[in-house]
């Protein structure tokens, strides 16, 4: 196990450096170089722009640009500068990462707090209209796209007056106590949480399904039923929890999605996390803090796919002896 | 057992086609799908105005209602509706009136190309001049939502199906040619392809819509979407292709053609590829509103196709403020339809041609 964990971290590397160099080419090629916003930027001097040009190496071919976004980044873990923030990327970057696992973990507890039970009902009932019922909808779910169901929504919310329009804090946020903040919060995350949490719904539905059904064949469940046991204790004490197993390997996966599920949440309901801020860093031409929003979101999804491959190794021995 | 007539056995694309004709969710997804078509591919004949004519009088109007009855209630086989006059300016109130305003067909309208060539002024359906008639509503600048509707499933549509068309020719191609050749060509390809998915794919759409000018010309825009969607799709295909190839590569029809000593390029793109295509077909059809989304996505963020021009993301982009959500819910309710009704028609014909095509299917579970 040791040795399997060790490759692949070690097989991390490369994929992350050509992240980073692919990154980094792409965004060489965008037209202008990453200081022309702050050219037009009045709040910028022109010497203070050259200092800057020159920290950076901007006046340097773009191999010597790269080796010094680099160097930073490996030895410092800098990102360089946001201009149109005048902060460091990686002081944007690590709030709106923080927003945005908050939402994704909270979107997370939506689609398992559903799926889990509408699976098991159905499997239950399998084949009555309740679960023909359920796996329609489920599939007429699958085809609202997030942007559609989160303005739908925006507009429940607009027309109700029942929860706020977007962002994550009210405008009077700074003279509330601790208590109201975090139900202030609650009530911003509501929305964007239901929107990407149901997005994943139906297929955790189907799996839920299919696993208790499979379950609920084994003899050991006809022996609970033949030594008299009423229905509930089957499926809930002895059913249940087998069925759950194969999803919780399945749920290391979904930790990949962790950062890149609530994209478009976060821009239909101005959720202040890392979608939102790289899609205004790439309108506002801050072309260092795009980099890195595309650099955070990738390193997170890689993290996830590591993590549940190591679970998946942990509960199945035979991966790692087959790698 | 049905008696059926006998004949020759089907072949498998005679197969594929019973199989869906006994699939009616199926069936009912590809007609919609050639209505779309046809709605988009007429559309500048089946809107009545063009998608960027402004009416200064009608900001914000209400969509109106096709009546068959004339002012006093009684039947009337003329569909009209009534005129309207702005009530409260404030808040884009509008009032209908007694005049009736009969719905005229063929009428002579704005200028357009249909097809792009033939010169015309004629629209399905319109009014008398000076007034107009709304159906789906007006936007803030008094555009008719319905003709822009119209227009943007034109961009909608072509965006999606010729991106994706380009993205699998890529996929196919590549991906072969790693599964062919197999070796160095193959490491490459496939490190590449890791490299690609392993960025989130809405952030890799960010990264390329960089690479172009943020004010890019409209006719520049389309092909810059099409690019980056293109450029976003093709690796998750062609780690497949590849590995359908690489077991087809020890075929013996490839074998024989090598011996006919064909070049590799024809090999592989006249007799190892066209293997692949009933899989290729399927992931195509479900893959399309993927490809849709994303140019909705990226007008909807203001980095797509830009106004005047219509797109369904931008009219959705549109419909975004609080007070259209509140007040004006047509614009929202326009688009968000289409793009719902696309999607699902899609959904619908992609599993239905995917339990046709699967030669693995039991046959008649398609019909269950």
């Amino acid at each position: 196990m040791p040795t399997f964990v060790l490759r692949r971290l070690l097989r991390l590397v490369p994929l992350l450096f050509g992240i980073v160099t692919l990154t980094f080419l792409l965004l060489q090629l965008a037209p202008g170089d990453f200081l022309s916003s702050a050219l037009e930027n009045p709040s910028f001097s022109p010497g203070a722009i050259d200092a800057l040009r020159h920290r950076f190496g901007l006046d340097q071919p773009w191999y010597v640009q790269y080796g010094l976004y680099l160097k930073n980044l490996v030895l410092h873990f800098d990102l360089g500068l946001s201009f149109s923030r005048h902060e460091p990327v990686a002081t944007v970057l690590g709030e709106c990462l923080a927003n945005t696992l908050l939402l994704t973990a909270s979107a997370a507890l939506v689609t398992w707090g559903l799926a889990v039970p509408l699976g098991a009902v159905a499997a239950v009932r399998a084949h009555s209209w309740l679960d023909r019922g359920l796996s329609w909808l489920a599939f007429v779910w699958l085809s609202i796209p997030e942007l559609l169901s989160g303005l739908l929504l925006l507009m429940l919310a607009a027309r109700t007056g029942w929860l706020p329009i977007g962002g994550m804090r009210s405008l009077d946020w700074d003279t509330m106590g601790p208590g109201s903040r975090v139900l202030d919060v609650a009530r911003h995350l509501v929305l964007p949480a239901l929107v990407t949490g149901l997005v994943p719904l139906a297929s955790r539905m189907r799996q839920m399904r299919a696993s208790l059904l499979d379950v609920l064949r084994l003899d050991y469940v006809v022996t609970a039923r033949a030594k008299g046991l009423d229905e509930p204790a089957v499926v809930l004490r002895h059913a249940l929890p087998n069925a759950l197993n194969p999803l919780i390997t399945l749920f290391g996966y979904t930790l990949g999605a962790l950062v890149s599920g609530s994209f478009v949440a976060e821009i239909v309901f101005s959720w202040p996390g890392l979608g939102r801020v790289t899609v205004e860093a790439l309108l506002a031409q801050d072309t260092y803090l795009v980099l890195g929003g595309v650099l955070m979101a990738s390193v997170v999804l890689v993290l996830g796919n590591l993590i549940a491959d190591l679970l998946l190794a942990a509960s199945d021995p035979r991966i790692v002896h087959e790698s | 057992m049905n008696p059926e007539p006998r004949g020759p056995a089907p072949g498998p694309g005679g197969r594929a086609w019973r199989a869906l004709r006994r699939n009616p969710p199926a069936i009912a997804g590809a007609a919609v799908l050639a209505v779309l078509g046809m709605l988009a591919l007429f559309a500048p004949f089946l809107a009545p105005y063009a998608e960027d004519a402004i009416d200064r009088e009608r900001f914000y109007h209400p969509p109106q209602r096709v009546r068959l009855e004339d002012l006093s209630g009684r039947f009337a086989l003329r569909p009209a509706v009534r005129a309207t006059r702005l009530a409260d300016p404030q808040r884009f109130a509008y009032q209908e009136t007694s005049t009736i305003q009969p719905l005229r067909w063929f009428v002579r309208g704005d200028h357009y190309r249909l097809f792009g060539v033939l010169a015309t002024d004629r629209h399905l359906f319109g009014v008398d001049a000076p007034a107009r008639v709304n159906l789906l509503g007006t936007d803030p600048s008094g555009r008719d939502v319905l003709s822009r509707l119209l227009h943007g499933a034109q961009v909608s549509l072509a965006v999606g199906l010729v991106g994706i068309a380009l993205s699998f020719s890529l996929g196919m191609l590549l991906g072969g040619w790693a599964g062919y050749l197999g070796g160095r060509v193959d490491d490459v390809m496939m490190r590449l392809t890791e490299l690609l998915l392993s960025i989130p794919a809405l952030y890799l759409l960010l990264a390329l819509r960089a690479v172009f000018p943020a004010d890019l010309p409209s006719g520049q825009v389309y092909l810059a979407i099409v690019m980056i969607l293109a450029l976003l799709g093709w690796a998750g295909l062609a780690r497949v292709i590849r590995g359908m190839v690489l077991s087809l590569r020890r075929a013996e029809f490839v074998t024989a053609a090598e011996a006919l000593g064909m070049s590799r390029l024809r090999i592989l793109v006249r007799h190892i590829l066209p293997n692949t295509m009933s899989f290729v077909i399927v992931a195509a059809t479900i893959a399309v509103p993927g490809y849709i989304l994303g140019e909705v996505v990226l007008s909807f963020i203001g980095l797509g196709v830009q106004e005047p021009a219509a797109s369904w993301g931008n009219m959705l982009a549109q419909a975004r403020s609080l007070r259209v959500l509140t007040s004006f819910p047509w614009m929202l309710l326009a688009p968000g339809t289409a793009i719902l009704v696309t999607v699902l028609a899609f959904n619908l014909f992609g599993d239905g041609l995917r339990d046709a095509l699967d030669p693995r299917a039991v046959p008649g579970r398609a019909s269950r």
